[in-house]
């Protein structure tokens, strides 16, 4: 029972990063249809913000990821008003080759400064308490709540702000809303800046947890994530953190239960048949093409 | 006119043929090198170029090799592998057919030293990879026989488990012993299940043989398993980048008991990434800095002058590899790819920095020790020798 717990608390953990980066791919995809394939880059480069703000600025734990939020928000913002937007009235191919493009940018950018892994500085003191035989870390702790804390909040904005109404009224239908007066660019930034530091938030705890990281980091998770979103029903923000949650849980609990070599053989194999059985995701929803 | 030119053309393609002409009447002795200067592992790309120019350097310093009574100045040719098992191929292809080598160093990493030992073997160029531990690097892999072309200056991986499962038993006293490894690596898995195999034959039982993929990062749930099976030491032959990931989130989980490793722990980089997380505990490799010979002092002296660094194991295993071609090549007495192979084949023995080696007509591995370390206050230090 206590190994059981034990792999629920590492399953949690797992999934609430997973969730978070989930968000970003699920909120650019509910406002503007596109899948921004350079999220998982973001986030380490959010990590990579938190090595510098961690190792050179010698800030703690509350100014890093404050930092790092903003800093890849802003970096987000930018890359809409670049990349993506002169595409916004291209095919949907074109703008998601642009995101990886933006991706492999990132990528290799960082590449040019830290060829070699980094060691990230601890930030938490880490303590270790264990309770009925299950073993229960300070980061993990933080690292859980934090990700809940943030989660609440983006479901308070997008459900009871005026920001978020204009959000959701953008998702719902992009032509009639400017008529409306909703000054549609602001919300597409606001929206990329929310998701990236999302993103960012994810990057740096995640570093916390796995203190080693590099600039090819971004790629396994960021896939993961969005598949999270994906089987969550993407578009769809409480999916994305449902999904995120699940797909922690497989992982782990596969490898858990089952010689750890099926990992992700069995754990791709059951969202597979998930997707089967609920094509739009556990949350998602059909949406009618409108002509 | 046409016939004119068309003798020019032959005139001129001779001359080329002849001035490019196999080591055998140039003046100069061709050596290939191909490392991962870019790529994944950059930093053992670096440590193999450094030990390769100061080898060529200080032959050159002193005038040159000398071979069946004369002096030849060597000409060294570095290839960048970019970490990528095609280009090592090719880069082999290039140095034989165009640069002429009489013989290659390199690759390091067996991945790519597989490849461009095809290569050589084809064109019946003597190759020596420094660093290459898994045994289908010398042994071909469609008729099992060992490639006549190829050596290495390393032991090899079934040693390596061999000699981390005894020192498990005998030194630590372990009888359960848990393993985690990169499945995807064929260095880790070599590794992994040779281990397994020596510690069950005498005795040892593996209570856990865990397993993830390269770009893992959380192990949390193959830990939380392996604790539960509560072994006595953990073995994790992994690479250099993930062994502290590994280690800082076992402790996390409570994991108390020792962890092992092999020679891809070896490198100083271990130590930035893993700070006191990774104390007291042990890894078998090819040379300790701190116990070594004459031979490997003055190495260690002139290449920390020289580059400011202690030399890593890949340095190292440069330098020999090195030390072996030039002897070869006295001892064969002239400059013929065939007989430098023969000669290298039966070096009855090499003082080399990793120790002494000795080849045997019929395999391309060495006979030599391997030694195990330990990190103390961040340093790696000699704990003992392991004997063929």
């Amino acid at each position: 029972m206590t190994y059981f717990l034990q792999q629920v608390l590492n399953a949690l953990q797992l999934g609430s990063i997973y969730a978070l980066i989930a968000l970003g791919y699920t909120m650019v995809y509910g406002i503007l249809t596109m899948i921004n394939f350079a999220h998982g880059d973001l986030f380490m480069v959010g990590a990579f913000f938190c090595f510098i703000a961690a190792t050179f600025l010698k800030l703690p734990f509350v100014p890093t990821l404050l930092l790092s939020m903003a800093g890849v928000a802003l970096l987000g913002v930018t890359i809409e008003r670049v990349a993506y937007k002169p595409l916004r009235q291209a095919p949907r191919v074109s703008a998601i080759i642009t995101a990886l493009g933006v991706g492999l940018f990132l990528e290799n950018f960082t590449l040019v400064f830290s060829p070699y892994p980094q060691h990230v500085p601890t930030l938490i003191e880490n303590k270790t308490w264990i309770i009925g035989g299950v073993a229960i870390s300070s980061l993990q702790v933080i690292i859980i709540l934090l990700a809940l804390v943030l989660m609440i909040l983006l479901d308070l904005i997008v459900r009871r702000t005026m920001v978020g109404m204009a959000m959701r009224a953008i998702s719902w239908d992009k032509s009639i809303v400017p008529l409306m007066g909703v000054p549609v660019n602001l919300i597409i930034s606001i929206t990329f800046a929310i998701g990236t530091s999302l993103g960012a938030a994810a990057g740096t705890m995640y570093s916390l947890a796995f203190p080693v990281i590099d600039p090819y980091m971004g790629i396994l998770v960021g896939w993961k994530a969005f598949i999270s979103a994906v089987v969550g029903g993407i578009g769809n923000i409480r999916g994305a953190m449902i999904g995120g949650f699940i797909l922690g849980a497989v992982e782990i609990l596969v490898a858990a239960f089952l010689p750890s070599t099926y990992r992700d053989f069995v754990a791709f194999a059951l969202l597979l048949v998930l997707l089967i059985f609920r094509p739009y995701g556990i949350l998602g929803k059909p949406r009618p093409q409108k002509v | 006119m046409r016939k004119a030119v068309l003798f020019l053309l032959i005139f001129v393609m001779t001359a080329a043929l002849v001035g490019c002409g196999g080591g055998g009447g140039a003046a100069t002795i061709k050596v290939g090198g191909i490392g991962e200067l870019t790529g994944d592992i950059p930093a053992v790309g670096a440590s193999f170029k450094n030990a390769a120019e100061m080898a060529v350097k200080e032959v050159n310093d002193a005038g040159g090799l000398e071979v069946g009574g004369k002096k030849y100045p060597i000409e060294l040719f570095i290839e960048d592998n970019a970490g990528k098992a095609d280009q090592s191929a090719s880069a082999a292809q290039k140095l034989i057919t165009q640069q002429n080598v009489v013989a290659i160093i390199g690759p390091n990493a067996s991945r790519y030293a597989i490849p461009a030992s095809e290569v050589a073997e084809s064109s019946k160029v003597v190759l020596i990879s420094p660093w290459s531990t898994n045994p289908k690097t010398t042994i071909d892999a469609k008729t099992n026989a060992p490639k006549r072309y190829v050596f290495r200056a390393c032991f090899i991986d079934p040693f390596q488990g061999r000699v981390v499962a005894k020192f498990a038993l005998d030194n630590l006293k372990a009888t359960k012993a848990a393993v985690l490894y990169d499945v995807a690596s064929e260095y880790n898995k070599g590794i992994a299940e040779f281990f397994k195999q020596t510690f069950e034959e005498n005795g040892g039982t593996v209570v856990a043989f865990e397993t993830y993929t390269t770009g893992d990062k959380d192990f949390s749930a193959q830990l939380t398993k392996i604790k539960e099976a509560n072994p006595d030491v953990v073995f994790l032959p992994n690479y250099y980048s993930e062994v502290p990931l590994q280690i800082q989130q076992g402790k996390r989980l409570g994991i108390t008991v020792p962890f092992l490793g092999s020679d891809s722990w070896g490198s100083n980089e271990l130590i930035s990434l893993c700070g006191a997380d990774c104390e007291g505990y042990y890894f078998s490799t090819h040379y300790a800095p701190d116990a070594a010979t004459p031979v490997a002092q003055k190495f260690i002296k002139d290449y920390t002058d020289k580059y400011g660094k202690v030399p890593d194991d890949v340095a190292a295993l440069t330098y020999d590899a090195f030390g072996l071609l030039w002897m070869a090549l006295k001892n064969a007495g002239q400059v013929d790819r065939e007989a430098v192979r023969n000669a290298l084949a039966q070096i009855p023995k090499y003082e080399g920095v990793t120790g002494t080696m000795q080849f045997k007509e019929g395999s391309g591995d060495p006979i030599k020790s391997a030694v195990i370390l330990q990190i103390k206050d961040g340093k790696f230090v000699w704990f003992a020798n392991a004997n063929p």
